[in-house]
């Protein structure tokens, strides 16, 4: 099929559109297209996400360099890289290679899901508080886990799949719940928040059943730390990852295709409803992942996907974009909350809940005073 | 037995829920038409628009697309026949024209082809032939009304489908920009040989434009065919409930429906010629 080119002057909309082009100083078109192998590969590529995503990670390699230099035995960088490498003293190589690389890398990589996780509820219930935090799942995965503590008096192993089982199960619960003829983002949120209210009783009643030295370390594992995170903790979350993040970038292009609604998204050939279940179960899984090996570190999945969007201007979300964001965010919490009062450690999750909420402040002061909100 | 046309439907149940909109529905869009629906609210001509698009399925019947089950194609294999404008679309936030136009192109990419030379070239020429070129690098939402129909049309047009189902595509648009999108749907089919449905609301628009007309009242087909056959007097009051005058359009010679005048206005027209209407002229004498 060609199309020939429209009618001269097709109505008045191309004069009060303006004149060709856009205001001087923004190009065109945001995209490049970049075709490797005669043309059997081919991809759009916008130079400014490229250039932020490219920041984001030289940024998060830098921070991650950083935290296994600095700390109470600080270790100069070339040391560090010596280290890395196996040489050098045996005080060097056990700071760096046993105690600061496995929490550097859980922080990276927890940080990266909750982000992407983050970025599918949000795009799901097309609201940006559509996030784990709001809408139940990290309530479920810290009730799942405080049970096991406080019933069970479970060892690692048992408190993480205890976050697992109540992270899904609380994401199940809430899209049955939600569900009629397809999700409906506010009865996600409203749904979600309900739950969560719920799950937050239950904890609480538990903890007030509990012995002194147990409901420690239940309160200690909820506020989210990384503290004592080792190569066991790496090993679990690398898995999930490796797992589940091919699965929800894969569905990337439909999830934003569904952001424009049901029906545009269905008109152009994707199986909504299946890809809503595969892609929260996926989500909600990552989510349980990340809090079962950290405890449920508040607003990095909140904030997020919401900042990469704002930096890289993507048009719909941006799933890659919120992991890099999200790593980033996390590292550099962790290295706040380990050098900030030092020697005391602060657990992260303190860390994250200021910054995350100063985030929301802003970005509700700033829609409020330009009037979008 | 050869297939009626490459869209159409047999004994259609149509239900959402337990709420039956229409049953034993029989529709065929005849090759190369452009086909309208009309009727009153809540006759079902939405609803029968989600079917033949698979948006809705059939509670029992079936429809046929290109020969087989519309239900036994892939979507994205449905995608690439047959194109859907709904009735609102939710235009991402921050989105450029000449990206929303290129997300048309979905059903025709794969994993690793993602923006190919045909995909390029099909959104250039479906901005071409929607008259929005010079709105490419211009963000959607900064967009007219009437503008934004029109990205949304060149979105579906760079889905390439032969055929092409349109929800009210003049709704919320003043009366010169629903010109422009049917003047632009006649052009597609006129000379782009797409075969279109759409849904609309105005009579004269649809006896007009129509080379097909399907007037539909109680989930049931009231009558079809070219818009100057079957458009009279009686087949207006009896579908809409509303005694009707049908008279030649002077532009195109096609059916216009008029209302009857039933009184209904507080300061009415006395006798043809002179206006009677105290409260326009108290408006005037303010204004001067």
């Amino acid at each position: 099929m060609t199309l020939t080119p429209a009618r001269p002057g097709t109505g008045s909309d191309a004069a009060a559109g303006g004149a060709p082009g856009a205001p001087p100083g923004r190009p065109r078109r945001f995209t490049r297209a970049v075709r490797l192998a005669g043309g059997r590969v081919s991809f759009a590529v916008r130079p400014r996400v490229a250039a932020v995503y490219g920041g984001l990670l030289a940024a998060t390699v830098v921070v991650f360099a950083v935290s296994l230099s600095v700390g109470e035995y600080a270790i100069p960088l070339p040391r560090v890289l010596w280290a890395l490498a196996g040489e050098g003293e045996r005080l060097d190589l056990f700071f760096v290679r046993d105690v600061r690389l496995p929490r550097a890398w859980v922080a990276v990589l927890v940080g990266a899901a909750l982000g992407i996780a983050g970025a599918v509820f949000q795009s799901i219930s097309r609201n940006p508080l559509g996030s784990p935090d709001i809408i139940g799942f990290t309530g479920g995965a810290s009730t799942g886990a405080v049970a096991v503590i406080l019933v069970f008096g479970g060892s690692v192993l048992q408190v993480s799949l205890g976050a697992v089982v109540g992270g899904v199960g609380t994401a199940v619960v809430v899209y049955l719940l939600a569900f009629k003829q397809g999700v409906q983002g506010y009865r996600l949120v409203l749904v979600g928040i309900g739950i969560n209210a719920l799950l937050l009783a239950v904890r609480d009643y538990l903890m007030t059943r509990a012995e002194l030295t147990e409901a420690m370390t239940a309160h200690i594992w909820m506020i989210g730390s990384l503290n004592g995170s080792g190569w066991g903790e790496v090993v679990a979350v690398s898995i999930a990852a490796a797992v589940l993040v091919p699965v929800v970038l894969a569905l990337g292009p439909r999830l934003r295709l569904m952001e424009m609604g049901e029906q545009s998204a269905r008109g152009l050939g994707v199986p909504v409803q299946g890809t809503q279940v595969t892609v929260m179960l996926a989500a909600s899984a990552l989510t349980g992942a990340a809090i079962a090996v950290s405890g449920p570190i508040s607003f990095i999945a909140l904030a997020a996907p919401q900042l990469v969007r704002r930096l890289a201007r993507t048009n719909g979300t941006a799933l890659l974009g919120a992991g890099l964001m999200g790593a980033l965010l996390l590292a550099v919490a962790d290295l706040i909350a380990q050098q900030a009062l030092a020697p005391t450690q602060l657990p992260v999750g303190v860390v994250t809940a200021v910054i995350g909420g100063s985030y929301l402040i802003w970005v509700l002061y700033r829609e409020w005073r330009t009037g979008h909100a | 037995m050869p297939e009626p046309s490459r869209l159409w439907g047999e004994n259609l149940t149509l239900a959402y829920d337990q709420s039956v909109i229409s049953r034993d529905l029989g529709i065929t869009i005849p090759d190369n038409s452009f086909t309208v629906i009309v009727g009153p609210n809540a006759c079902g001509k939405s609803t029968l628009l989600r079917a033949l698009s698979r948006m809705l399925k059939p509670s029992s019947g079936a429809v046929h697309l290109d020969g087989r089950l519309i239900g036994s194609y892939p979507s994205k294999e449905v995608a690439r026949r047959l194109g859907l404008l709904p009735q609102s679309s939710i235009a991402p936030d921050g989105i450029s024209v000449a990206d929303l136009v290129a997300r048309g192109r979905y059903p025709h990419q794969k994993f690793l082809k993602q923006w190919s030379r045909t995909d390029e070239k099909v959104i250039n020429e479906a901005m071409e032939a929607t008259g929005i070129v010079d709105l490419a690098g211009r963000m959607v939402d900064e967009l007219s009304g009437g503008q934004r129909q029109r990205v949304w049309l060149a979105m579906v047009l760079a889905q390439q489908t032969p055929l092409l189902l349109l929800d009210e595509p003049t709704t919320y648009l003043d009366i010169a920009h629903q010109m422009d999108v049917l003047d632009l749907c006649a052009e597609l089919h006129h000379e782009r040989s797409y075969t279109l449905v759409a849904v609309l609301h105005d009579l004269n628009h649809a006896c007009r434009y129509a080379t097909h007309l399907i007037a539909m009242k109680d989930g049931q087909v009231a009558a079809e065919g070219d818009p100057a056959d079957i458009v009279t007097e009686e087949l207006v009051e009896d579908v809409f409930g509303m005694p009707v005058r049908v008279i030649p359009d002077p532009e195109t010679g096609t059916p216009l429906v008029v209302p009857v005048d039933r009184g209904g206005r507080i300061a009415r027209r006395r006798e043809p010629g002179t206006v009677e209407r105290p409260a326009a002229r108290a408006e005037e004498a303010r204004s001067a």
